[in-house]
């Protein structure tokens, strides 16, 4: 079984999926000849021609705007927005369209769209290079968010999204492209939407993350007592394994890069306050990135969580 | 080295149907006399509609309504050009294009009553939801160009837009995708004049609207909006194109909108009258009317009788809108997905 890195994994996912249906393109700025700015689609225009991997003009809002008629249409595009902090001309689409299309049709018309973007802070790069605004997606209905941490869950992942008959907006840590490599199968399975992991089994504390951060928060809690979730789906996010595991330890810390206020922390805290109040031993605790403007590669990695302050908390609620 | 001009462009302007009823033989579509006398028919039913539908709003019986009072040739004429298979997406005020594409009537008065029900496009036709947000439908035509594209299916992609629209980011975005790809939409742009109370001289400094085809690469063509003639044989013109394969094309229909912006709208606050009554003598049915009569396919019988069964059409149709059911509170939640989540269903019991 070949060891593959996230970015091959995607790229495998792809291109079977390609493979498998013909419906299933690519659609978005640089995806052809050059790959994509992370070689994610590296080689799928050689494959499958400029039909099905279309470089389109540098206009985020068209990508998926136009991805949007042809799921209509019954195509199954697969759209790249750059980096995540580029994707906000395209907000209008995603929630006043995409999201919407089959309520506002009365399920006649569905939008079968994956906008796929990078995301998160990790490669040094300019300003609106490292955003990691998943709870913006998170907050409106009738998107589903998808935040894979390995690559053999994002091509797992990616399949399902691809299948899905709902929007799917797929964040891949541009930290995570190249960092760890694992076992990928060839061929078809797939991990399914909604549900989450346990990355690390433990009876003391459950440590809630997804995407960059679940290899950090390994990283500080290994050796310990502690359970760690991966959530990999955010919306909808698997209600039963996190209450399986809160009722388990009594004790919840929520790890994610982005800002604290309104980060989909809060959610996971205000739902866990809300079902298992009387399961918990300790307060919550969030450890997030912090409520200012994401800074320039020098201070970012002040800004993200670091192993230090995951520690701290695990101390902390250990204290109750 | 000398300076020299290297592009240039003409902007077409196309009348057939003058005020007087006079049609220009050489330009004229070909129509027979009962393609006529049901294009009038269809006329005198959206009038009749869109009447009804300001009465219903003054008595509560209908939430707010965008008007088409004045915009029946190039709804009317477009619509008829395109195919029921055809992909159209029309903005909010489109009520003209839906009825002549066969939409039933109840449905639109019960999508006004604000029941989502009403907006379910029945499954022989492709029309899209009505689009709020201004100018982003634009987009949705460009992907379905592109489908329709890459199948290599005989079928084109209509999108309807007001001259506000024409201002907004995905307007550039749309045109410059379907240039750039060669898509088989027709831009069907009707400038009524106003934008709720920006005129459209404020809207833009080009001096038609029709110019910014070129721009993206593709013809853009000016025709007397309230000429049914000309907008029928424009659209139907650029459809042949997009069908074999030669592109889009963007139409803008020069017309007025002669009510206010919607029942919420108060006109008088931001134009005067006199504008409003020099676009009456320009009356897209009038016209059409001193055509038939012209022809000897108008007598004052048929007028009766096309005005009883309208009358009785748009009667049965509130009837309908007004004896369905009270929406299921269920109906918020079920196509919000393809399946409810966890949470949805969880909402939904607890309703
Ligand atoms: C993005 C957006 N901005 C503002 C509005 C509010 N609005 C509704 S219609 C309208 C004017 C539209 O003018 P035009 O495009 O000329 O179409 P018309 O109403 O004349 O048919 C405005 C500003 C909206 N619906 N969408
Ligand atoms: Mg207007």
């Amino acid at each position: 079984m070949p060891r593959l890195n996230m970015v091959q994994a995607i790229n495998m996912a792809l291109k079977e999926e390609m493979q498998r249906d013909e419906d299933v393109v690519i659609i978005g700025e640089d995806v052809g000849k050059d790959g994509g700015v992370f070689r994610v689609t590296e080689g799928l225009l050689s494959l499958y021609g400029h039909e099905r991997v279309i470089d389109t003009p540098l206009a985020e809002s068209a990508i998926v705007g136009t991805a949007i008629g042809m799921g209509v249409c019954g195509l199954r595009p697969v759209a790249e927005i750059q980096f995540m902090g580029f994707i906000y001309p395209a907000i209008d689409q995603i929630f006043s369209h995409a999201a919407r299309i089959r309520c506002r049709s009365r399920g006649r018309f569905s939008c079968p769209i994956v906008v796929r973007t990078p995301y998160g802070a990790g490669i040094k790069a300019p300003e609106l290079h490292s955003e990691s605004t998943e709870a913006l997606f998170c907050h409106m209905p009738g998107l589903k968010v998808v935040v894979p941490s390995t690559p053999y869950n994002a091509k797992g992942l990616l399949i399902s999204a691809i299948r899905d008959p709902d929007p799917v907006i797929f964040l891949e840590s541009t930290r995570l492209y190249r960092l760890v490599k694992e076992e990928v199968p060839e061929g078809e399975y797939s991990v399914p939407l909604g549900k989450a992991r346990v990355a690390q089994e433990g009876g003391g504390v459950t440590v809630i993350a997804w995407g960059s951060m679940l290899h950090r928060v390994l990283q500080a809690v290994s050796g310990l007592d502690v359970e760690v979730v991966d959530l990999m789906t955010l919306s909808p996010f698997d209600e039963v394994t996190v209450a399986a595991s809160v009722r388990k330890t009594g004790r919840v810390i929520i790890v994610h890069e982005a800002p604290k206020t309104c980060g989909f922390g809060a959610e996971l805290s205000a739902t866990i306050a809300e079902d298992l109040m009387l399961h918990l031993k300790a307060p919550i605790i969030r450890v997030t990135g912090y409520d200012s403007v994401m800074p320039l590669p020098k201070l970012e990695d002040t800004y993200i969580p670091t192993v230090e302050r995951i520690k701290k908390a695990v101390e902390e609620v250990l204290r109750y | 080295m000398p300076e020299k001009i290297i592009e240039s462009f003409n902007v077409k302007r196309l009348d057939i149907l003058d005020e007087q009823g006079n049609a220009d033989a050489s330009l004229m579509p070909s129509l027979a006399g009962d393609d006529i006398k049901k294009i009038y028919e269809q006329f005198i039913l959206l009038r009749t509609f869109d009447a009804r539908a300001l009465n219903l709003q003054r008595e509560g019986r209908l939430g707010t309504y965008a008007s088409v009072l004045g915009q029946e040739a190039s709804q009317i004429g477009s619509a008829r050009a395109f195919e029921k298979s055809d992909w159209i997406f029309p903005s909010f005020r489109e009520m003209g294009v839906s009825i002549t594409m066969g939409y039933p009537m109840d449905m639109l008065f019960q999508y006004w009553s604000g029941d989502e029900r009403g907006i379910r496009t029945p499954d022989d036709l492709n029309i899209f939801p009505v689009c709020v947000p201004v100018g982003t439908q634009i987009l949705h035509a460009a992907g379905a160009g592109m489908a329709i594209k890459y199948r290599k299916e005989r079928k084109a992609a209509g999108v309807y837009f007001g001259d506000g629209g024409t201002s907004e980011g995905d307007f550039h975005e749309g045109f410059n995708m379907a240039g750039v790809f060669k898509l088989p939409v027709v831009f069907i742009c009707q400038n009524n004049q106003w934008a709720i109370s920006v005129p459209r001289e404020k809207q833009t400094a080009s001096k038609t609207l029709a110019q910014k085809a070129f721009a993206y690469g593709f013809e853009g063509i000016q025709v007397d909006g309230n000429d049914i003639f000309a907008v029928y044989r424009a659209t139907k013109d650029a459809l042949d194109r997009a069908r074999n394969g030669e592109g889009p094309t963007f139409i803008e229909c020069f017309t007025f909108r002669m009510s206010d912006h919607t029942t919420a709208d108060d006109s008088s606050r931001y134009r005067n009258t006199e504008e409003v009554e020099d676009w009456k003598q320009k009356d897209p049915l009038l016209r059409l009317k001193r055509f038939m009569e012209k022809q000897g396919l108008w007598t004052a019988e048929f007028h009766k009788q096309t005005e009883d069964r309208a009358m009785k059409l748009v009667d049965e149709a509130v009837k309908k809108a007004e004896s369905v059911t009270h929406p299921d509170p269920k109906d918020m939640f079920i196509y919000t997905y393809e399946k409810p989540t966890p949470r949805l269903i969880k909402e939904m019991t607890d309703l």
